[in-house]
């Protein structure tokens, strides 16, 4: 059960709670959010959402659609990755800039950016032009933030001794990236991945079923079949809906992702061999095919080619890299993008300032509450991932059976089965309250419970032999020895888990569904009211509020727990 | 064998670290100078800046003062006629032989049909050949530093740097493969011009090279050379060469001094603050008992490291560590124990502890420490506090280490403890008085 130590997040490397970097980025964040809210202004008021066919023929067509724009953004995250990693990881100065952007922006919950990305590309392009890219560039934001701060450690991570003998060796940037960052760097990135592209599910679903008010942005895809399906009750179209979602989820798992991990076996560190490497029967299948040897042959002069001519065009530098001299373009462009920067705040400040108390009374209100829902789904999470997770992680009878059925339900993305949930709960007392509560709930419990079955499968066994010969039980047995070495995975678990909820407000709080408009106090429903309403400087004033109390909370709560965790619990 | 043309020159060499506003020397003014056809072993003990300074004359790594001269002209960058053998081999783990060693071609746009021949000709001599296709983690230890040795060779280097490269190995392959390289270099059958090697080993040292340099550390400096005119191949047993090995332990021995000099000033005092050697009391302890079975309780020091099967470098720190304590002196590459040491060795366990603590109370760094305590609140204060306080003295890894020897040998004496949870360092007794 190696598969989730994989996932744990990176270590934490920056110090202190605040930097001036973080002031800088939240600004950097008010001022695009203003822009957004500027442009939103002329965002037509009333948009035209597609047909959406519910026969099963036209399913093949939705889930082409989906995947596809899970692939642009896909690859727009791993070049973003490339550039972004390497500047961070070789270049120092950069590395103090673009470290602390990468933290604040991974914690800021990006759906309650959807209602202003959505309406300012609508205002500028053609409307079904800006849902698209908006869906691209929100999938973007939710895919590459992991994937770079990944490809980053690796980078930094590489043993002294290869770095050392690549430049004894002379290799040149190609070589350097094919033969030592690349193989290095690869299976991290392949995790980290998987796990973009389980968010991006989430987000793209969420994306495809965004209406408020008189405003359709719906686009053809599952998340909108699946929606429309809801809304007009047909059973039949939403289990072939969930079908194909989970079919496409699986067929992208078993074709694409398992043969890339077997693959990328070959290129771990240890220095031994492992006893449980991943296999996948499609990876074998191609692996030992006339063809893909065929191919192999083909290929192979050619990329000895490529490497000899680039060896020779640019062979490694002979010395190192200089301080860079003082550089006037890139000063001048910077003192332009500060006063830029400066005046962007300052107008935001205007705005903002323009907000009567009454509503900044709402926000405070709004985010209070959903506070309490977020921690309140955060329990219920904890209260039974905890005690199945180590059911599954201690027991491998259970696991075996279970593990499937988890990882096949957990890779539904919640927003895509938000709506048909509603169809359930929609007249029950409590409604939306409780509903909301839901979403999130199936929004986060999955990291939470596959976190602990990590932290439960990697309990040393000496430990669970020692703890039952001195007759530890029941509570006993908890307290000295599951909690405390769950400790630091039900902190990670519990920091992805929380973010989810948070995002989750946004689609969770507000719900436009079968012609009736459905809302619950909270600062989700605030943003997507503001955005049906047009008013604009609350959904400012909202969309920041969120931001900033999200950045707040992992800074002053989370991160300390997380450091403790490190420092006491990690068994290593 | 050396035609005494200059290949490779360090001049004043420095290497200074900063940490916050202090500096620290790794390595103060190494002159060196390597000529065709020698083969120098630079010997000393871990710390004293053999590595930095290999990675320093390759180009590796720039000094903070100094030139590197290779064949008269500055060096830029890192030297295209040099190559390294690492430690850890640094193989890249997920290429065959065959393709780490072609690697090092390709990277100089050496041409697959050249390239090819050449590669296997190379593991073939190392005595690898069937194994082309391994990867590194099926090979053993031996096997993989044959691999480094192989692509080392394939750039055909005029300077061959070896950085400890059998330390990771087992006696036995370790053996084979300095026979192997020896002859590889005696017969004259590679290109190579000069071969310097880095080694804490001193039987190593003396067994292999035309000409040993030896360091010490604080400040990593050049104390001593020494030339090896004995031919190859050298019997170990023979008087020739126990009587080389018995002088360079001597040399790095040193000579038990006066007391005040032995220990040092404490930190914040004139004068230089002592290190701690890292040492397990577990271990000193066995050498000490040992030393007592000796017939006048006393031995040479070379001859330990055969005797308790430790190398060199183990055995400098464990006789470092008790002299510093007053159990043994040291004259002449001779380890001698003193009558405490004997009382010691022959002390029940509840003895030991309490010899041990009235010796280490003497040491300014454990009186400096229990100073602070004695005026902290509780008498107890938070490592990192004293972490800070000893950065000032040593750079921050070694002021780590020096913390964790402190803590060690204290708990050991029952003088302080530390409590993982608070992180804090505490007086066992607060009642105690420190001897001033």
């Amino acid at each position: 059960m190696g598969l989730f130590e994989n996932i744990l997040p990176p270590k934490e490397r920056m110090q202190r709670l605040f930097t001036w970097g973080d002031a800088v980025v939240l600004l950097l964040i008010a001022v695009l959010l203003y822009s957004g809210v500027r442009l939103a202004f002329n965002a037509p008021a009333e948009i035209q959402g597609p047909a959406i066919r519910l026969e099963p023929r036209a399913l093949p067509w939705y889930a082409l659609l989906s995947v596809g724009r899970m692939t642009a953004a896909y690859l727009l995250s791993v070049l973003f990755t490339i550039f972004y990693g390497r500047a961070a990881a070789y270049n120092r100065r950069a590395e103090r800039i673009l470290m602390p952007l990468l933290d604040v922006l991974q914690s800021v919950p990006i759906l309650s950016f959807l209602p202003v990305v959505l309406l300012s590309l609508s205002a500028i392009l053609p409307q079904a032009v800006a849902a698209e890219l908006a869906s691209i560039v929100l999938i973007f934001t939710s895919q590459a933030w992991n994937l770079t701060f990944g490809w980053y450690q690796s980078l930094t991570t590489i043993p002294v001794e290869l770095r050392e003998a690549s430049s004894i060796f002379r290799l040149n940037t190609w070589l350097r990236f094919k033969r030592l960052e690349f193989p290095y760097g690869t299976i991290s990135f392949i995790w980290n991945s998987m796990m973009s592209w389980a968010g991006g599910w989430f987000f793209l679903m969420a994306a495809e079923i965004f209406t408020v008010g008189e405003r359709d942005f719906r686009l053809p895809g599952l998340g909108a079949y699946l929606q429309e399906a809801a809304n007009q009750g047909d059973t039949r179209a939403i289990l072939s809906g969930l079908a194909a979602l989970i079919l496409t989820i699986i067929a992208l798992d078993q074709f694409v992702w398992r043969p890339l991990l077997a693959w990328s076996d070959r290129f771990k560190v240890e220095m031994v061999e492992s006893d449980q490497p991943p296999t996948s029967w499609f990876y074998d299948l191609l692996h030992n095919s006339a063809l893909s040897n065929a191919l192999g042959r083909l290929f192979a002069p050619l990329t000895e080619r490529l490497d000899l001519w680039l060896v020779r065009r640019s062979p490694m530098r002979a010395t190192d890299e200089e301080a860079p001299k003082r550089n006037w373009p890139i000063l001048l462009l910077s003192a332009a993008l500060a006063a830029l920067l400066l005046y962007g705040g300052l107008r935001a400040a205007h705005m903002l300032a323009s907000l009567p108390a009454a509503q900044w009374g709402r926000i405070l209100v709004g985010v209070l509450v959903t506070l309490l829902r977020v921690a309140v789904s955060l329990l219920i999470a904890l209260a039974w991932t905890i005690p199945v997770g180590v059911a599954i992680g201690t027991n491998r009878r259970v696991a075996a059976v279970l593990q499937p059925i988890v990882q096949v339900t957990a890779s539904v993305p919640a927003t895509a089965i938000f709506p048909v949930f509603l169809l359930l709960v929609v007249n029950l007392a409590g409604g939306l309250d409780v509903a909301a509560i839901f979403l999130m709930l199936m929004g986060t419990q999955w990291y939470l419970l596959f976190n602990i079955i990590a932290g439960a499968s990697a309990i040393p066994q000496d430990l669970k032999y020692t703890s039952a010969l001195m007759g530890l039980k029941g509570w006993a047995r908890w307290r000295t020895l599951l909690l405390p070495a769950l400790f630091p995975y039900i902190v990670t678990g519990a920091i992805t888990a929380s973010g989810g909820a948070w995002n989750a407000s946004i689609v969770a709080e507000y719900v436009e569904f079968s012609g009736q408009t459905l809302f619950t106090t909270g600062v989700g429903s605030l943003i997507s009211q503001s955005t049906a309403g047009g008013d604009y400087p609350l959904l400012l004033a909202a969309t920041l509020s969120m931001v900033l109390t999200v950045v707040l909370i992992n800074r002053l709560f989370w991160r300390p727990l997380y450091r403790l965790a490190e420092e006491k619990y990690r068994m290593e | 064998m050396s035609n005494g043309t200059p290949l490779l020159e360090l001049k004043h060499i420095h290497q200074i670290y900063t940490s916050g506003t202090r500096k620290f020397t790794a390595v103060e003014d190494v002159n060196l100078t390597v000529s065709e056809g020698e083969y120098v072993a630079l010997l000393g003990p871990s710390g004293c800046g053999k590595s930095t300074l290999l990675r320093i004359l390759t180009g590796l790594q720039k000094p903070s003062e100094g030139q590197v001269l290779y064949r008269g002209q500055a060096l830029q960058g890192v030297n295209p006629h040099a190559t390294i053998v690492f430690q850890t081999f640094a193989l890249f783990p997920w290429l065959t032989v065959l393709e780490n060693v072609e690697l090092a071609l390709k990277a100089r746009g050496v041409p697959a049909g050249v390239r090819l021949p050449r590669a296997l000709d190379l593991i073939d001599r190392v005595g690898l050949d069937g194994f082309e296709n391994a990867y590194p983690r099926e090979l053993s230890g031996g096997m993989r530093q044959k691999v480094g040795f192989a692509r080392a060779m394939a750039v055909e280097p005029e300077l061959l740097c070896l950085d400890e490269p059998f330390s990771a190995l087992d006696v036995l392959s370790a053996e084979s493969l300095r026979g192997e390289l020896l002859e590889l270099w005696t017969s004259g059958n590679i290109p190579t011009k000069a071969i310097l090697m880095v080694s804490h080993n001193i039987e190593e040292a003396v067994f292999m090279a035309d000409r040993i340099v030896i360091m010490d550390k604080e400040p990593g400096r050049i104390i001593a050379e020494m030339k090896v005119p004995l031919p190859h191949p050298r019997p170990r047993q023979s008087d020739e060469f126990r009587a080389l090995i018995d002088e360079v332990y001597a040399l790095l021995a040193g000579q038990t001094k006066s007391e005040v000099e032995e220990l040092g000033a404490a930190p914040g005092e004139a004068g230089r603050v002592r290190r701690l050697p890292d040492v397990h009391i577990g271990d000193l302890t066995g050498l000490l008992e040992h030393l007592a079975e000796k017939p006048g309780d006393q031995a040479d020091i070379y001859r330990l490291t055969e005797e308790l099967t430790l190398d060199s470098d183990h055995v400098l720190r464990l006789s470092e560590a008790a002299e510093l304590l007053g159990f043994v002196t040291i004259a002449k590459g001779d380890i001698q124990l003193t009558p405490l040491g004997e009382t010691f060795a022959e002390a029940s366990i509840l003895a030991r502890k309490e010899i041990f603590a009235t010796r280490i109370r003497r040491l300014p760094l454990v009186r400096w420490l229990m100073g602070m305590l004695q005026r902290a609140e509780k008498h107890a204060l938070k490592d990192e506090v004293v972490k800070m306080a000893l950065q000032l003295e040593f750079p921050p890894d070694e002021a780590e280490k020096q913390l964790d020897t402190l803590i060690h040998w204290g708990r050991y004496a029952e003088i302080f403890s530390y409590d993982d949870g608070s992180e804090e360092i505490f007086l066992e007794n607060a009642s105690e008085k420190v001897a001033v």
